[in-house]
């Protein structure tokens, strides 16, 4: 399987989820650069954290223009894996892959440290190897995490289940002490109606070594080899 | 020379420049006789300031140790660079953005954060942490007591002061957290100390750390006539025109008027920078490279030139610029951010053209190297200065200005109203203490910092000694800790230096790293007088003394005068950066308990001294301070032979992977570190305690240097207390860790017991506290 990582000018975590991936996961992965649509055969796609393009206007405002989203936003809509954090949540909401938005969080500073999120949907590529309700302890790091949607998409993404992951306690209540930027519904993650682009605000890439804190992240990273290789037998099987 | 007309320079254009006379007249003779343009009046003004020239501190910094066999690079290039092993350097620094950060807080501290990094990367080496050693004015009405030279009472803090200082610490810690965070730098942390003399002068002082493979290091160097000079990053405008000079004075209430000579940070176009520097410097192509930080384009034209005796010639019109009609003068003496100066082999530039272009990064060749060892600037193709480079760097003034001893104006004695064998309410003392600003944890201050990115971080800032990092691709890590203690220079100079040497270095061996070198910030008041100077002088002997005995030499660093405001100075404060190598990541050692059922033992270098000298040496502690509300006597005494043989030991302990936790014991004591333990992991502990003939105070909150609280595995005590022998070590055992409560017996009393979550709540939540809780301002004073 073929991860491909992209870069935009801003990016800072793009070489921290390449080296999670080559060096944990142990998997193939490469770059891509954000003037660039061709996306190089890659069968999942990682819009990286950081601060693409500074963030000047609005978080992922300018990146939703680079030429690599339009390859990545036909990628998605073809059914391919799509992984945002962070910053490249952000950006896939301003793409519009993903509904709703992330302000400026409940505190007006920026936030980083440990926080637990409880997965609220374990049968989606990005979680497959969690069960329901599983506590996962993940990094945040940001300004901008505090989700926001009308309260008809709320309703929809209930309703079918793309609330992936809430900030909760460590024994997995969703209370508001829990929640560390002010989301709506302690949102920490969100997926598409087809499963295949998933947004979170914490970052498993800084969860997937022991000696940085934790290896929880690593969870999301193997779910997506595992989905990956089950939907390839899947398809060799027919 | 053929070159504009000169305007007729008067003594009072002079003095404006911050020149004397009698520099005036030197410029002359190293022009040749004649007199200088205003552009040329401009460039050795900014060249000639103590903040460039170094002229009043350059006598004194030559004695401090700069070599060891790791150290590849020592002072005068952008940053020192260490050996670690592996085909491995590291690049470090720290320097001083104080004078800035005190007119306009965040833009300051964003800058002061942005040429740090890139004296890294200028030299080739990837930022990969970065650290901040900050110290304020008073944040709360307690503890807020001046100790004024020339009055006989204390003077509280006025509420706008308070005020004032919370909206610089907000805003300078806004900006360290804008800057980092968005360039993808990881913050560990650093100090934060609070007292009242840093009211009106507030320090910030930003370390930052790089790596580079120990074969693609780059210099600021200049060479091969007719090779092109290129500029590269953001464009130039009109502010920060006579930064350097303004760090080159007091201040007054005019200050405040100088807030358009604070430059402006943009963190994406540094970042952009640096991507784009380090992959242009992998062509091949790039023969040296500086960035322009103060004294800007000045400063990397002649410094480049000089250190490869060529010159450079610079043509005025190339230079990309923010705004119309800028002067040759103005350009000359911008300091806008996020630029650098590059020399590129001839023929090549368009390799390194293209890398920046791809970046989306100005780059354009505006000048050429030439053989004269001279700077050459044109405007319009007219010379407009023409200077040799050495007239700017080493035949630069230097100043042996007059030393005089001092003596602070604070009785050596225990006060006579002050009982420290007092009967008192030690668990409260303590919680107290824990909540006081220069204990309390900074959570608030870290958490705005990015502190993860990177994927390095194996101790991030919080209770930890030193910020420690894995390198990636190897099994090595770095370690690297600030520590100064202003408080104690101003009762000691020399002694409070040699404590801040020992400190930093303490803590990076307390997480199991060897010390390997040192970078220090010295942050004095105005040097022109006698008595600063002295202090300067003794601070650079208690360094010199220090560094030596542990084996940490200086690489770099950077000296801050002036940091006086109407006339009143801050304490004298010494700033050390220390770095040291884990050979094993893995092995590094935390400070927290890790379980119950493990023994506490502590290590240290001397017996404890008598009674008197105990009491002498309270008076400079963070108790007498904070609880008493007063100042006296001396620093503890430190011996360096000793201290030594302790970092021996605890490194030799942490290698031998005996220890579960090692901590550093200093501000606050005994009491103070060992309920630092326990926090991390809500483990407590029981201690049992002798007093000797020394008071309880003296036994839980005294400062005697040289100790480390270390945890252990039971059975292990005795082998622990072989090895530590064996360095002339002492190691006592103290107790054991325990669920829950931290209780401490002195002589088989109970004088300490609390629940860790009651002492962990005063510690955490104070100074968020402090800063949410604002100063009463209708009992504020005028002015």
């Amino acid at each position: 399987m073929k991860f491909g990582v992209l870069i935009f000018p801003g990016s800072n975590c793009d070489h921290d989820a390449y080296w999670t991936i080559q060096q944990i996961a142990k998997q193939p992965v490469t770059f891509l650069w954000h003037e660039s649509h061709d996306l190089e055969n890659c069968d999942a796609i990682i819009v990286p954290g950081g601060f693409a393009y500074g963030d000047y206007l609005r978080t992922g405002a300018i990146a939703r223009f680079s030429p690599v989203m339009e390859s990545v936003k036909r990628f998605a809509d073809a059914g391919g894996l799509v992984l945002g954090i962070c910053n490249g949540f952000q950006i896939l909401c301003e793409s519009g892959l993903l509904p709703g938005a992330l302000m400026r969080n409940i505190g007006l500073k920026y936030v980083c440290k440990p926080v637990h999120v409880r997965v609220e949907n374990a049968d989606t590529p990005f979680t497959s190897a969690c069960r329901e309700h599983d506590v996962l302890n993940i990094p945040i790091g940001h300004m901008e995490g505090n989700y926001f949607c009308d309260d008809r998409t709320l309703a929809e993404l209930r309703q079918d289940h793309r609330i992936v992951f809430r900030y909760s306690t460590l024994e997995g209540e969703i209370t508001a002490e829990a929640n560390p930027n002010g989301s709506l519904d302690n949102i920490a993650g969100i997926c598409s109606a087809g499963r295949n682009v998933l947004g979170m605000m914490p970052h498993p890439e800084r969860a997937s070594e022991p000696q940085l804190g934790g290896t929880d992240g690593l969870k999301i990273f193997a779910s997506i080899v595992a989905s990956f290789a089950a939907s390839r037998e899947t398809i060799l099987s027919r | 020379m053929t070159t504009s007309a000169t305007l007729g320079i008067t003594p009072e254009l002079i003095r404006e420049h911050g020149l004397t006379l009698d520099e005036f007249e030197k410029i002359k003779t190293l022009l040749g006789g004649r007199e200088p343009t205003v552009p040329e009046l401009g460039i050795f003004s900014v060249m000639w300031s103590e903040h460039c020239s170094y002229k009043s501190s350059r006598v004194h910094l030559k004695r401090l140790p700069t070599c060891s066999r790791r150290v590849l690079q020592g002072p005068g290039e952008n940053a020192g660079i260490v050996d670690i092993g592996d085909g491995w350097a590291c690049a470090f620094k720290i320097e001083s953005h104080n004078h800035p950060s005190f007119i306009e807080p965040f833009q300051g501290a964003t800058t002061g954060v942005g040429g740090i990094l890139r004296d890294i990367f200028t030299m080739g080496a990837r930022p990969v942490a970065v650290m901040d050693s900050l110290r304020f004015g008073p944040i709360s009405a307690r503890g807020g007591r001046k100790f004024l030279a020339d009055a006989d009472s204390n003077v509280a803090t006025s509420p706008a002061e308070i005020h004032r200082n919370h909206s610089i610490l907000e805003g300078v810690v806004g900006g360290i957290a804008s800057y980092g965070n968005c360039f993808g730098v990881p913050n560990l942390g650093g100090e934060t100390k609070f007292e009242p003399c840093y009211s009106g002068n507030p320090l910030v002082n930003a370390f930052a750390l790089g790596l580079v493979r120990k074969d693609q290091i780059f210099y600021a160097k200049a060479a091969g006539e007719g090779n092109p000079v290129i500029y590269v990053g953001a464009k130039t405008g009109r502010d920060g025109i006579h930064g350097a000079t303004m760090a080159s004075e007091e201040f007054s209430q005019a200050s405040e008027a100088k807030r358009p000579n604070v430059q402006v940070g943009d963190p994406f176009l540094e970042k952009l920078l640096l991507e784009a520097c380090l992959e242009a410097m992998q062509t091949g192509a790039v023969v040296g490279i500086q960035d322009m930080g103060a004294a800007g384009l000045t400063c990397s034209t002649c410094e480049m030139g000089a250190r490869g005796r060529v010159g450079l010639e610079i043509e005025m019109d190339m230079v990309p610029q923010r705004e119309t009609g800028m002067s040759a003068y103005e350009i000359m003496l911008s300091e806008s951010q996020e630029r650098m100066l590059l020399v590129a082999q001839k023929g090549r530039e368009e390799e390194v053209l293209r890398v920046f272009q791809k970046w989306g990064l100005d780059a354009v060749q505006i000048g050429r190297v030439i053989p004269e060892n001279t700077m050459r600037v044109l405007e319009h193709g007219k010379v407009v200065a023409e200077i040799p480079n050495e007239a700017l760097t080493d035949d630069a003034p230097v100043y042996k200005r007059p030393l005089e001893r001092w003596e602070p104006p604070v009785a050596r004695e225990v006060p006579e109203h002050i009982q420290l064998g007092m009967t008192r309410d030690l668990t409260g003392d303590l919680k107290n203490l824990l909540a006081s600003p220069n204990i309390c944890s900074k959570r608030w201050i870290w958490q705005q910092y990015d502190h993860m990115v990177q994927t390095n971080t194996v101790e991030g800032p919080g209770a930890g000694d030193a910020g420690v990092i894995r390198i990636k691709g190897s099994q090595r890590g770095l370690a690297m800790a600030l520590d100064g203690n202003g408080r104690w220079c101003y009762l000691d100079p020399r002694l409070g230096a040699m404590h801040a040497v020992a400190e930093a270095a303490r803590n990076v061996a307390c997480s199991g790293a060897t010390p390997v070198g040192a970078t220090n910030c010295l942050n004095f008041g105005n040097p022109e007088k006698a008595h600063i100077m002295w202090q300067f002088s003794q601070v650079i002997d208690g360094i010199t003394r220090a560094c030596e005995e542990l084996d940490v030499p200086i690489t770099g660093g950077n000296v801050s005068f002036y940091n006086e405001t109407l006339g009143e100075g801050i304490y004298p404060t010494p700033v050390l950066g220390v770095v040291g190598i884990l050979e094993d990541e893995r092995k590094a050692v935390r400070p927290d308990f890790r379980e119950a059922g493990r023994a506490i033992v502590l290590l240290r270098a001397s017996e404890p001294g008598d009674a008197i000298d105990a009491a002498f040496e309270f008076g400079s502690s963070e108790y007498a301070k904070e609880i008493l509300g007063e100042l006296w006597g001396y620093p503890p005494q430190l011996e360096l032979k000793g201290e030594a043989a302790l970092q021996k030991t605890v490194l030799e302990l942490a290698q031998a992977g005996v220890l579960d936790s090692a901590h550093d014991c200093s501000e606050g004591g005994l009491a103070v570190a060992l309920s630092e333990c326990c926090f991390q992991n809500g483990v407590g502990a029981k201690i049992e305690l002798s007093s000797s003939d020394l008071t309880a105070v003296c036994v839980l909150f005294g400062e005697d240097a040289s100790r480390i609280v270390i945890s252990c595995d039971p059975s292990l005590v005795s082998a622990i207390k072989q090895i530590a022998a064996k360095h002339g070590i002492e190691a006592d055992l103290l107790g054991e860790t325990v669920p829950d409560v931290l209780e401490i017996k002195l002589d088989n009393k109970v004088v300490i017991s609390a629940p860790v979550s009651l002492l962990h709540g005063a510690y955490e939540g104070s100074l968020q506290k402090a800063l949410s809780t604002e100063p009463d301002l209708a009992t504020m004073s005028s002015g």
